[in-house]
């Protein structure tokens, strides 16, 4: 007899307990459940909450892994600048691996195991299923924030995020912000000095400040809000060969993931595309105004709104933003109409936000948390919009 | 013999448990958000408001029958007022710099919804001995939640309380700073003020589930 009939078996001995929602949990993760509903007429479909949840999930694990990698190559490149010549050369070594899965694996352990436990019992307390939600906001939660962030403001901000920002509303499916990004904007505002300057993006940057062979890494939107220098390549940026928060550094990873995501259609193509849309509308007003002259070199917006409206696309969490985050199909507008505008402000406020407030390099997180909030109100204007023109088309038919 | 009758003590402890003007009525929200950001503000709040109110309502409560119906809005708003300024005035007086750290919010007093909301729910149609007893009842409700939002967030956020650092000194990381524990930032935005709030209203309304409205 085999695991799943155990399983199977002491299913019914479950059944009707108090922990039974936490014993089904567990089993239809590991495997189909056997019962199946009798009565009532049914649409057959295979997307279900789970595998939803499971292909976006197969969508993060390369950019999980090339984080990793890229954990371990930014924390020896500081060392040694030469290593940056060849980035191709020296990124997918053992060494990078092993120094990267040893920092990123706690992060990922602590996002699972306290976001988990704490949907658990409040599973068992409120008699529903655990839903598979936690199972995504479990991987985003580690690809967003910085190396070395404390494990014990992880563990508050994800306590916070999932309770605060989602169980408080009835759980997976009820929430209006984004869990994940809930999670970062508390760390965020509760612990800035972790969340941004030069000595957290590089492992090991915060530990040795202020001692002679200190390193210190910023990301090029840290850099261009100083109006310094960015001494990255084009392809750099393209591939992630830079430093910034664990999953967000490689686009080209992350537009593989889109695509998967739009190919498989668990994410929306609409909201990425509006998305694109209005940070190169954004980006291309900053840049026409740079071009009229009203900013001079010497302003402290020069090198944002200078930079060349695409790459905006390259920098920062946009990327990760727009495919992983703005997509979520709970926080997200519903309607077709509804989805259009929501991503094109998503692009056109990240940008805003990013180029203004130098204090919040990474608009992105905000954007959507702020179209998050405004999602419901967009869905029902879209919709009354539709009703008033199917009435108007219903009077001059009856006129 | 009891102090109180029944009537009476229910009319002090209501307030502080299930009639809270805060958790149960959302009344005077404004200020429990603008000022709890440290005890020492939340407690000086708690007891300028509790003097007002029960001096108040019993003032309104002596002139109920003179008062013309018509024109009982401004003789509330000119009761208030008179009693705003002469708290002000004291805190000049004997806490001057507690004063200015309060600054504007003695003022607002006069706009705490809660207090108009007694004189005209009960200072109106009751004697000047229960007006004092809900007055004291309410603004104690009131201060009550002032003083748990201001105890979490002065030791959340500064890790101090009443200035005294309990959890030891970040700059020099002694006691719990010394293991690498930071002050929460966001505790002492207005935002989290809103949030803690709304966590005690979750938990009363756990614990007696009459209050969940519909």
């Amino acid at each position: 007899m085999g695991l799943k009939q155990n399983l199977h078996k002491l299913k019914e001995k479950y059944a009707g307990t108090k922990m039974a929602p936490a014993f089904n949990a567990i089993h239809t993760f590991l495997y189909m459940p056997n019962e199946t509903t009798r009565s009532g007429s049914h649409i057959r479909a295979a997307d279900d909450l789970k595998r939803v949840m499971n292909t976006v999930i197969m969508a993060l694990v390369p950019v999980l892994i090339f984080g990793i990698f890229n954990t371990g190559y930014q924390h020896y490149a500081a060392f040694d600048e030469s290593m940056r010549l060849a980035p191709l050369q020296n990124f997918f070594t053992w060494d990078n691996f092993m120094l990267g899965l040893w920092t990123v694996l706690p992060l990922v352990l602590v996002s699972y195991g306290v976001g988990l436990a704490i949907e658990f019992v409040f599973a068992v307390i409120n008699k529903h299923e655990v839903e598979e939600g936690y199972l995504v906001t479990g991987m985003l939660v580690p690809l967003i924030v910085p190396v070395d962030i404390p494990l014990w403001m992880l563990a508050i901000a994800v306590a916070f995020g999932v309770i605060i920002g989602k169980e408080v509303f009835g759980g997976t499916g009820m929430n209006f912000l984004n869990p994940a990004l809930t999670i970062r904007a508390f760390l965020f505002f509760a612990y800035p000095t972790w969340m941004s300057g030069d000595k957290v993006w590089v492992h090991g940057a915060q530990e040795m400040a202020g001692q002679p062979d200190a390193i210190s890494g910023e990301t090029i939107l840290g850099s261009l809000a100083q109006n310094q220098e960015v001494v990255y390549s084009l392809s750099d940026m393209f591939f992630g060969f830079i430093p910034g928060s664990i999953g967000e550094t490689s686009t080209f990873l992350i537009l593989l993931g889109g695509l998967f995501l739009i190919f498989t259609k668990v994410g929306s193509w609409r909201i990425m595309l509006s998305s694109v849309l209005g940070v190169l509308a954004m980006g291309l007003i900053f840049n026409s105004v740079v071009n009229a002259g009203w900013i001079t070199p010497g302003s402290n917006f020069y090198s944002l709104m200078s930079t060349p409206f695409w790459q905006h696309l390259l920098l920062g969490g946009m990327a990760f933003g727009i495919v992983y985050m703005a997509t979520d199909p709970v926080t997200a507008a519903q309607t077709n109409k509804g989805k259009w505008i929501y991503g094109f402000f998503i692009g056109f406020i990240s940008i805003m936000i990013r180029v203004f407030n130098p204090a919040y390099p990474e608009g992105v997180m905000l954007a959507i948390l702020f179209m998050n909030v405004f999602a419901p109100t967009i869905d029902h204007y879209v919709v009354k919009g539709n009703i008033n023109k199917r009435l108007k088309r219903l009077k001059v038919k009856t006129a | 013999m009891a102090l109180l009758s029944r009537k009476e003590r229910n009319l002090v402890l209501d307030p502080l448990t299930d009639d809270n003007p805060i958790t149960v009525q959302v009344l005077g929200i404004c200020s429990a958000l603008a000022i709890t950001a440290e005890l020492k503000a939340s407690v000086v709040m708690a007891v300028s408001v509790i003097a007002v109110l029960a001096v108040g309502n019993v003032v309104i409560s002596l002139l109920r029958n003179v008062i013309p119906n018509k024109i009982r809005i401004i003789v509330q708003l000119v009761v208030i007022a008179a009693l705003v300024i002469l708290v002000d005035l004291i805190l000049k007086a004997f806490a001057f710099e507690l004063s200015k750290q309060l600054s504007v919010f003695i003022g607002l007093i006069i706009t705490n919804c809660i207090i108009m909301g007694r004189f005209e729910a009960f200072a109106l149609g009751n004697n000047p001995w229960h007006s004092f007893l809900d007055g004291i009842g309410n603004a104690g409700g009131y201060g009550l939640i002032l003083i748990i939002v201001g105890f979490f967030r002065e030791l959340l956020g500064f890790g101090t309380l009443f200035g005294y650092k309990v959890l030891g000194d970040p700059i020099e990381k002694t006691g719990l700073y010394a293991l690498g524990y930071e002050n929460n930032g966001f505790m002492v935005l207005s935002p989290m003020a809103l949030i803690v709030i709304g966590i005690i209203i979750w938990v009363q309304r756990i614990k007696n589930k009459e209050l969940i409205e519909d």
